[in-house]
């Protein structure tokens, strides 16, 4: 699949966004005035900034409204209603931290909800795609989740909570991972049921055209695919490991802490972007089969 | 909406004969032109006589080699339009409900002043089916052309997708694929028609008719082979002469 930098920054800056406004809701930290006006302003930055850099790769974002009317089958107006909705709660929440003092704990706790309920449809947008085995599975829900988790946890400044949450997200990542590499095989698709040509070995002789097509451009991205392990040990890397590391060095003073935290946050940033880059990178999408390429 | 209809009145759809297709492209072109000229945002080209073109197509023939276990290979032209799926995925995740299966005759099509461009239609499709045009933003596939198969302004014959009329090799058959006695069912039936991708569980209407089994090639390819047998094994004359000279050469003898 095509990684195109607007669903990767989309993804990974609402995945980190939505996370911190689960803590927020939660009241992890409980924090009111300016502190909870800085808090709050990022989150939104993150989440309506990705939500916004998703619109950019739409033929069409004049007619956006009409994503809203078919949750009822589809996982994208799904994502677009709970979005909506998770935003709306948590600003009112947010009005009451900032210029009342107030902790409304159950409009918290249902836009707490509704912020990881959003990462949950955006992940099953992809989940949903039997044409990308790598993506058709249920660990694809819980990777999205659990790294919401863990950089919202990161970035609320939830020091116990978050070497273990970036822990587990790892962990469920290499799974993912392992899991992804025989996906394309074990789903059963291939030339021969491609082609129902099964009485012989079917291989691709002449292309339709000679020049490319949006097929080749969305589905058939093989262009840095052998940097593949290498991507994937920065990953690790930087969106995990260091951030722990960082989290968990016993630091005596209260500005090398604070400096601390911020790395960990570039860092961890840095190596998802990294992540969601192989995620789209590395998918193989069933309709290469026809053009004999994967 | 973007709800499925669990039945439809009529099952139209193509039957595709493997067997015929001499991959001369013919339908890709008549599709094209049709569906350019006719219903929806025209089918686009970017950069159509540069070096590096490329289009929107509804409709495009891929070629195959299949070599079996024993016996000579096998080259099958293969096209390839929207199947209009029963189980049509490209529509259920459609967001805007743009994408839709139509109750009456189930052709699978796209509003296309609803459709805001995302996709992911494309993306649920797994035959590559659909795809977005570049100058219009919006997603094309094929119509099973409406435009013509309920056209009374066009003489009978005509009220056929193009692909079908044009296709000189009678390799496309359009018919209702949901009556068990229609000209259609009963080729799929006799020649033991079948789905692509069926593990995806989308459950196509189109059908392709496998190519058929092959004469095997004997030894003797023609009747009057043992007549044009060659006169000599031996060259003779000058070839002769270098013939044996080179063979006379240290290393020559082969
Ligand atoms: S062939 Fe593709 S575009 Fe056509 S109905 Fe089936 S899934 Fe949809
Ligand atoms: S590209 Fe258009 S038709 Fe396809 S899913 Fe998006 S809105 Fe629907
Ligand atoms: S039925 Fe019409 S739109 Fe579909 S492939 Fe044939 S010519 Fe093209």
């Amino acid at each position: 699949m095509h990684p195109a930098p607007s669903v990767i920054i989309f993804t990974t800056l609402s995945g980190l966004g939505f996370g911190l406004l689960f803590f927020l809701g939660l009241g992890l930290p409980d924090v009111s005035g300016w502190i909870a006006f800085t808090f709050f302003f990022i989150a939104y930055a993150l989440a309506v900034g990705g939500l916004m850099s998703s619109a950019f790769h739409l033929g069409h974002p004049e007619r956006a409204l009409k994503a809203f009317t078919q949750w009822r089958t589809s996982w994208l107006s799904r994502e677009a209603c709970f979005s909506v909705a998770a935003l709306v709660v948590m600003g009112v929440f947010a009005l009451g931290a900032v210029f009342f003092d107030a902790q409304w704990r159950v409009l918290g706790v249902i836009g707490a909800v509704l912020s990881l309920i959003t990462v949950y449809t955006t992940s099953m947008i992809y989940t949903q795609m039997k044409t990308v085995p790598r993506w058709n599975t249920q660990l694809t829900p819980l990777l999205y989740l659990t790294i919401s988790l863990a950089g919202g946890a990161l970035l609320a400044g939830q020091e116990s909570l978050a070497p273990w949450l970036l822990a587990l997200a790892g962990g469920v990542q290499i799974a993912w991972w392992m899991r992804g590499d025989g996906a394309f095989a074990a789903s059963g698709t291939d030339m021969a049921s491609a082609t129902g040509l099964g009485h012989g070995k079917v291989r691709s002789f002449e292309p339709p055209h000679t020049g490319t097509n949006y097929l080749l451009r969305e589905f058939v991205y093989v262009i840095g695919r052998k940097h593949a392990l290498k991507i994937r040990g920065i990953a690790l890397a930087l969106g995990y490991a260091l951030p722990i590391l960082l989290m968990v060095l016993p630091l005596d003073s209260i500005a090398l802490k604070h400096a601390f935290a911020g790395l960990a946050v570039v860092s961890h940033l840095g190596g998802i972007a990294a992540s969601r880059w192989l995620f789209f990178a590395e998918a193989e999408h069933v309709v290469g089969l026809y053009y004999g390429k994967r | 909406m973007t709800d499925l209809p669990t039945t439809t009145e009529r099952k139209l759809g193509l039957v595709i004969d493997l067997d015929t297709c001499v991959g001369c492209h013919a339908c890709v072109i008549s599709c094209k032109g049709w569906n350019t000229e006719n219903y929806g945002a025209p089918l686009s080209d970017q950069n159509p006589y540069g070096a590096d073109p490329s289009g929107t197509f509804l409709n495009r023939i891929h070629s195959y080699e299949v070599q079996p276990e024993a016996g000579a290979a096998q080259l099958v032209h293969f096209p390839k339009s929207c199947l209009h799926c029963e189980d049509a995925p490209c529509v259920t995740v459609c967001p805007t409900g743009a994408s839709y299966k139509r109750v009456e005759d189930g052709i699978v099509l796209v509003n296309e002043s609803d459709c805001i461009g995302c996709g992911l239609c494309a993306w649920a499709c797994p035959y590559g089916a659909r795809e977005m045009d570049q100058a219009e933003g919006v997603m094309k596939k094929c119509t099973l052309c409406i435009d013509r198969i309920y056209n009374g302004n066009l003489p009978e014959v005509d009220r056929v997708p193009a692909c079908v009329r044009t296709c000189p090799a009678g390799a496309r058959h359009f018919g209702d694929l949901g009556d068990p006695d229609s000209d259609v069912s009963r080729l799929v039936a006799e020649r033991g028609g079948m789905d692509l991708m069926p593990e995806q569980g989308t459950k196509p209407v189109n059908k392709y008719l496998p190519p058929r089994p092959r004469d095997t090639v004997e030894e003797e390819i023609d009747i009057l082979a043992p007549l044009l047998a060659p006169v000599t094994e031996e060259p003779g004359g000058f070839l002769g002469w270098l013939d044996r000279a080179l063979d006379a050469l240290p290393g020559g003898k082969s």
